[in-house]
C-alpha cells in the first residue's frame, strides 16, 4: 500500500517525465502492434486462400455410385481429409454455366464429368501431403483423372513460407526495438531518482522497499502504454477498414497478451534498472 | 563498537587504498579522521556503514561484522547509524520537514510517531522555523543541519560525517562543529573526516591520522605533541576507489 502511494507520488513529482515515459512506451508498442495486425491480416489472407486447396478426382462415366460412395467414406477417413462432396454431372453442369456465364449456351449435358472434391484439414495443405493424398485417390479404379493444381499450391506453399520467415524476423526486430526503447525510457526514469535511491539505502531502506514503488510504477506505465497503443493501433485499424481494405483486429486473447507484454516489460524494465543502484557489498 | 582489525581496501583499478589499518572507536566517543586527499577517510567511512567490503581483515560496527553482514543486515545497521556528507544529499523538490521524515518513512516507522520525531530533531538543530523551507531557499550550514537532522532521526549510536564543512564558510563551520559537540555529548559518537586543521587543532578530541592508505598518527596512542599540526599534509595525487556516492 505504501509503495503504491510512493510511486504516484513519485509520477506526480515529475508528471511530464511520466508522461513522456507512457507515451514511449505506447508508441514502441503502436509499431509492434502495428506490425502485428499487418501480420494477423496476410497470415488470414494466406489461409482464406489456401482454404480453396482441394484435390478434385474426376469419375468415369461407368462409376458405380455404391463404389463411389464406399470410396468417399474411406477418403472422408483420411487423417488428412476435413470433407468429401460429390459432384454430379448435373451439379458440374450448373456449377460452370455460372461460373462461365457468358459461355453458358456452349455446355451441354453430359459433357462434364462427375467428380468428388476432397477438402483438406487446416495445416494439411503443404505439396507433399497434397500429393500423397491425391496418389492415395488416384488408385481407385473409377477414378480417370485427379487435379489439384499442383504448381499453384507449390507457390502457394512458397509464398506461405517467406511470410512466416519474414513475419518471425521482422517481428523479432520489432520487439527487440519495443524492448530496447522501453527499457532505455524506464532507465532514464529510474536515473532521475538516482539521488533518492542512494538517500534511501543511506537511511536504511531494504531493497526490496526500494524496488516495490519502481516495479509498481514500471507494472502501472506499461499497462498505460500497452492501453494507449492498443487505442492507437484499433483508430489505423478503423481508418485502414474504412477507407482502404477490409482487415481483422486482434481477438480478445492477442489484447489481454499485448498488455500482460506491456506490463511485464514495465516491471522487468524497472527491475533491471534498479538493481543497477541497488550495488550490493 | 566499533574495530577495524588489519583492514585493506583494493580496487582493480586504483590499487591499494588502505593498508592494514587497525583501530577502534568506543561508544560516545568523537574521533576525527585527517589526511590529504586521496589518504583513504572516505573509504573507511564507506566500510563502516558497509557500501564496501574490506579486501581483507575485517570490520565490527555495532555487534555486525564485515565478513557476514548481507543486504537486510546492512539496511537494520544503517538505521542505527547516522551519515552526512560535504554535498549534504537532500532532495531538491523537498521541504526540509520532508527529507527528514523520508529517513523514518523508509523504514517503515509508525505514522503516530513520524510527525513528533520529525519536529524533535529539527528543534534539536535548530530550523524548527524552516521546517516548510525546500533545500534551495536553505543556505549551506541550514542544509547541512537538515542533513544532520536526518541521520539523527533515527537515534543513531553513531554519527559518520564525511566533510560535513567541507562546503560551508566559516561561520556555518563553527555552527555545525558545535551541533556535532552537542550530538556526542548526548551520547552519539561522532566519527569525522576533515580536511580543516584548524577544527582539529581547536579541539582535543582524538585524531586519527592517514596518509597512503595508512594510519600514520593516533592520539589515543601516542601523546599529543607527538604530531606536530602545524605541518601541512603532504599533497598527493594517489587516486582511491569510486566516487563517494553510494
Amino acid at each position: 500500500m505504501r509503495s503504491a502511494h510512493e510511486a504516484l507520488t513519485a509520477s506526480r513529482r515529475a508528471p511530464l517525465l511520466s508522461a513522456l515515459g507512457v507515451l514511449t512506451i505506447a508508441f514502441s508498442l503502436f509499431a509492434f502492434g502495428l506490425f502485428g495486425l499487418v501480420a494477423i491480416n496476410i497470415r488470414r489472407a494466406l489461409e482464406q486462400v489456401s482454404e480453396r486447396v482441394e484435390v478434385r478426382a474426376f469419375l468415369s462415366d461407368s462409376a458405380d455410385i455404391e463404389q463411389v460412395a464406399a470410396a468417399m467414406k474411406d477418403i472422408g477417413e483420411f487423417p488428412e481429409v476435413l470433407r468429401v462432396d460429390y459432384v454430379s454431372q448435373e451439379n458440374a453442369l450448373e456449377r460452370a454455366r455460372k461460373e462461365m456465364g457468358e459461355f453458358a449456351d456452349v455446355f451441354e449435358a453430359g459433357v462434364l464429368p462427375a467428380s468428388i472434391e476432397v477438402h483438406l484439414r487446416p495445416g494439411m495443405r503443404s505439396p507433399r501431403i497434397v500429393k500423397s493424398v491425391a496418389d492415395k485417390i488416384r488408385t481407385y479404379q473409377f477414378v480417370d483423372d485427379v487435379r489439384y493444381g499442383e504448381e499453384w499450391v507449390e507457390k502457394l506453399y512458397r509464398l506461405r513460407n517467406i511470410a512466416t520467415v519474414a513475419g518471425i524476423a521482422l517481428g523479432v526486430a520489432f520487439a527487440a526495438v519495443a524492448v530496447i526503447i522501453i527499457g532505455a525510457t524506464i532507465r532514464m526514469m529510474v536515473l532521475a531518482r538516482a539521488k533518492e535511491i542512494s538517500i534511501m539505502r543511506l537511511v536504511g531502506a531494504t531493497d526490496m522497499f526500494i524496488r516495490l514503488p519502481f516495479l509498481i510504477d514500471g507494472l502501472v506505465k506499461g499497462v498505460l502504454g500497452g492501453l494507449v497503443a492498443l487505442l492507437l493501433v484499433w483508430i489505423t485499424n478503423r481508418v485502414v477498414n474504412e477507407y482502404f481494405i477490409e482487415t481483422i483486429f486482434f481477438n480478445r486473447d492477442l489484447i489481454f497478451l499485448g498488455i500482460v507484454g506491456g506490463a511485464a516489460m514495465g516491471m522487468f524494465g524497472s527491475l533491471v534498472s534498479v538493481g543497477r543502484h541497488l550495488r550490493r557489498v | 563498537m566499533i574495530r577495524l582489525t588489519d583492514v585493506v581496501k583494493e580496487y582493480p583499478r586504483s590499487g591499494v587504498a588502505l593498508a592494514h589499518v587497525s583501530f577502534e572507536v568506543r561508544k560516545g566517543e568523537f574521533a576525527y579522521l585527517t589526511g590529504p586527499s586521496g589518504s583513504g577517510k572516505s573509504t573507511i567511512l564507506r566500510l563502516l556503514y558497509m557500501d564496501e567490503k574490506p579486501t581483507a581483515g575485517e570490520v565490527w560496527i555495532n555487534g555486525v561484522s564485515s565478513k557476514s553482514a548481507r543486504g537486510r543486515e546492512i539496511s537494520k545497521l544503517r538505521r542505527r547509524i547516522g551519515i552526512v556528507f560535504q554535498d549534504f544529499r537532500l532532495l531538491e523538490d523537498r521541504t526540509a520537514e520532508a527529507n527528514v521524515r523520508f529517513a523514518l518513512e523508509v523504514t517503515g516507522a509508525p505514522k503516530a510517531t513520524i510527525r513528533s520525531k520529525v519536529a524533535r530533531v529539527l528543534t534539536q538543530v535548530g530550523l524548527a522555523s524552516k521546517a516548510t523551507s525546500f533545500p534551495r531557499e536553505l543556505s549551506g550550514g541550514e542544509q547541512q543541519r537538515v542533513a544532520i537532522a536526518r541521520a539523527l532521526i533515527n537515534d543513531p549510536f553513531v554519527l559518520i560525517a564525511d566533510e560535513p564543512t567541507g562546503n560551508l564558510d566559516e561561520r556555518a563551520t563553527r555552527g555545525v562543529f558545535q551541533l556535532l559537540r552537542d550530538i556526542n555529548a548526548s551520547g552519539t559518537a561522532v566519527i569525522m573526516a576533515t580536511h580543516d586543521l584548524d577544527l582539529v587543532r581547536r579541539s582535543n578530541y582524538r585524531t586519527i591520522e592517514l596518509n597512503h592508505g595508512r594510519v600514520v598518527f593516533d592520539s589515543a596512542e601516542s601523546p599529543a605533541s607527538a604530531r606536530p599540526f602545524d605541518e601541512p599534509f603532504d599533497i598527493q595525487e594517489t587516486p582511491t576507489g569510486p566516487s563517494e556516492s553510494i
